[in-house]
């Protein structure tokens, strides 16, 4: 079995096209008796399912949106009997509902099967101790992980989220040699670590999975020179399927889409009009083999290119960039397009400041305010005043001079910027309460 | 004759100061001597313990950002002029302060005073060859 999930990803494109399209229009077909949402979408859009002939010819149907899944909360969109849903898990909505997924048992066989690939295009082998940190629950990360890993044959450690003083400890102890977690996770776990002076270069972790939010190469470089482990990359979401839509290879030249399950397009976030393979545009995921929830045309909002030539590794799939950012992500700052991932680089990049930092923008008056928030680490703290303004003055001169935007630094203590499900909390945009 | 001093950060928000010195005080560490630098945005805590392991420890425990140096506390003569006295023989030595805070405790006609000197060493030497009392840190218990 083990042989085959790996022979997927080799497959030349014209068989995987063909498969791709014969799913593709029994997907259509599905939703389109099942799921009153799609009859009802597909009718005002005037397409049928005998529309498609060709892979091209998906962009004529409607796509499918986050609020379509709320106003369908919480099963409405399913496309099977809900008797058959093994599973469901729901992603925290910051307003309002959670957003619902769910699984026939067909489809966790699916989820373990992409989670088997994403770990082998890491170089994860049965046999290896792996740590996995990502939240159990609700929450796709932990369970996705975990049956993909146990598939495989590796040893799984449960750990869940949280209490770093037993995540080193089993690390320690049980000669873990990967770990799952999200990568700000990872170097507060590094942190603790050295602090409590049993760095990771001591332990036998080589390798790290890193995934559920978006961290840029120079948070790359660092994980790696700091604790000499290798450090990759993964991508999903629960509205797809959780983690296992795409992981990099050990090649590390974007991420492969799993595109026999997830069918990938490029569209433009503004007109919706689908783009040429190499443009960057919003992604968006079609399921063609899901079947609780199969989604039609799913605007992800996050923002990528796709590249179809084939990878170094030898893997014929699809090659997504890494995210660099989120539509929803962009801050518009006194008319300056701001990404938070522009802002973690130049912290990253002036010596020794870690990656914990918060953008609050606020407006007074008529202008906005971008302040950002550090927290001091005793790599950077000095007993002296006018280091740590020449610090700050250094930092507040970059964001000036690489973004053009007046921002205030503020040196906070460490744990003041909250932090929920591993995840810090990265923009406080206080703008719409004025 | 150099003596041990925490610095410790502190952001600028109401009960920083409170918080620190409360969880200095719950572990039985005692301030001998105190400075606090401050910005608009944050301070530095200075101080003086009579026990700096336990102090650290403690710090550390809490995610209290600190770090430990060396500084230096001189014996002034508590009289007019007993501060310029020992400024003007720094001065003429060529070393620089870095800043300086008093000690809460005096003696009848002494008081101690903190020195952070650009070059430590030279400091002491001359201070000692001119007779005046340089403190350890066992002298303040």
């Amino acid at each position: 079995m083990r042989e085959d999930l790996f022979l997927k990803d080799y497959v030349d494109r014209k068989s995987l096209e063909r498969v791709q399209l014969q799913r593709l229009r029994e997907t259509l077909e599905r939703v389109y008796e099942r799921v009153p949402f799609y009859k009802r979408s597909f009718d005002a859009h005037g397409v049928t399912p005998s529309d498609l002939e060709s892979l091209a010819d998906l962009a004529k149907f409607p796509c499918t949106n986050k609020n379509d899944l709320r106003d369908h909360y919480p099963f409405g969109l399913f496309a099977c009997p809900r008797t058959q849903v093994v599973r469901v898990h729901a992603s925290s909505g910051t307003t309002g509902k959670p957003t619902v997924v769910g699984y026939t048992a067909d489809d966790i066989g699916i989820w373990s099967e992409v989670m088997v690939r994403t770990f082998q295009c890491i170089g994860i082998r049965a046999g290896d101790v792996v740590q996995n940190a990502y939240g159990y629950g609700l929450f796709t990360g932990g369970l996705g992980a975990h049956y993909g890993l146990e598939r495989l044959g590796c040893t799984v450690i449960p750990m869940s989220g949280g209490n770093t003083e037993r995540q080193l400890m089993v690390m320690r102890d049980f000669g873990v040699s990967a770990i799952c977690c999200t990568p700000s996770y990872f170097l507060h776990l590094a942190e603790q670590a050295e602090a409590a002076g049993v760095p990771i270069q001591k332990t036998r972790l080589r390798k790290g999975v890193f995934g559920a939010e978006p961290w840029s190469d120079s948070m790359r470089k660092r994980i790696e020179e700091s604790t000499g482990i290798s450090a990759f990359d993964i991508y999903g979401l629960s509205e797809v399927i959780g983690p296992g839509v795409a992981s990099e290879c050990e090649a590390k030249s974007g991420l492969h889409i799993f595109e026999d399950h997830f069918y990938p397009e490029i569209i433009d976030p503004d007109t919706g009009e689908a783009l040429p393979p190499g443009e960057q545009g919003e992604l968006v995921f079609t399921m063609i083999t899901k079947e609780a929830l199969p989604l039609i045309r799913y605007r992800t909002r996050d923002i990528t290119a796709l590249h179809y030539a084939q990878c170094a590794c030898g893997r014929t799939l699809v090659r997504m960039d890494r995210i660099s950012h989120r539509t929803d992500d962009m801050l518009i700052i006194r008319g300056v397009n701001l990404y938070p991932s522009q802002i973690e680089s130049i912290l990253l990049e002036v010596e020794g400041t870690e990656p914990h930092y918060q953008l609050i923008v606020s407006r007074a008056g008529v202008l906005d305010d971008l302040e950002v928030k550090v927290e001091v680490t005793p790599q950077v703290f000095s007993d002296e005043v006018r280091h740590l303004e020449a610090l700050r003055a250094k930092l507040q001169e970059k964001i000036k001079s690489l973004i053009g935007l007046s921002a205030k630094v503020t040196f906070v203590e460490p744990g003041n910027i909250e932090r929920s499900m591993g995840k810090a909390k990265r923009v406080l945009d206080l703008r719409e309460n004025v | 004759m150099k003596i041990r001093q925490l610095s410790i950060f502190l952001e600028n928000r109401a009960g920083r100061l409170a918080h620190v010195t409360g969880v200095l005080g719950k572990a039985g560490v005692n301030l001998l001597a105190l400075s606090l630098a401050d910005t608009t945005d944050f301070g530095i805590l200075r101080v003086i313990v009579d026990d700096v392991e336990t102090a650290r420890r403690v710090l550390q425990e809490n995610h209290i950002i600190c770090m430990v140096n060396d500084v230096t506390a001189v014996e002034v003569a508590d009289e007019p002029g007993g501060l310029a006295r020992i400024l003007e023989l720094l001065l003429k030595n060529d070393v620089n302060v870095e800043y300086m805070y008093a000690f809460s405790q005096r003696q009848a006609g002494r008081a101690a005073l903190v020195f952070r000197f650009d070059d430590p060493d030279k400091a002491v030497g001359a201070l000692q060859e001119a007779g005046i009392n340089v403190f350890a840190h066992v002298d303040l218990l």
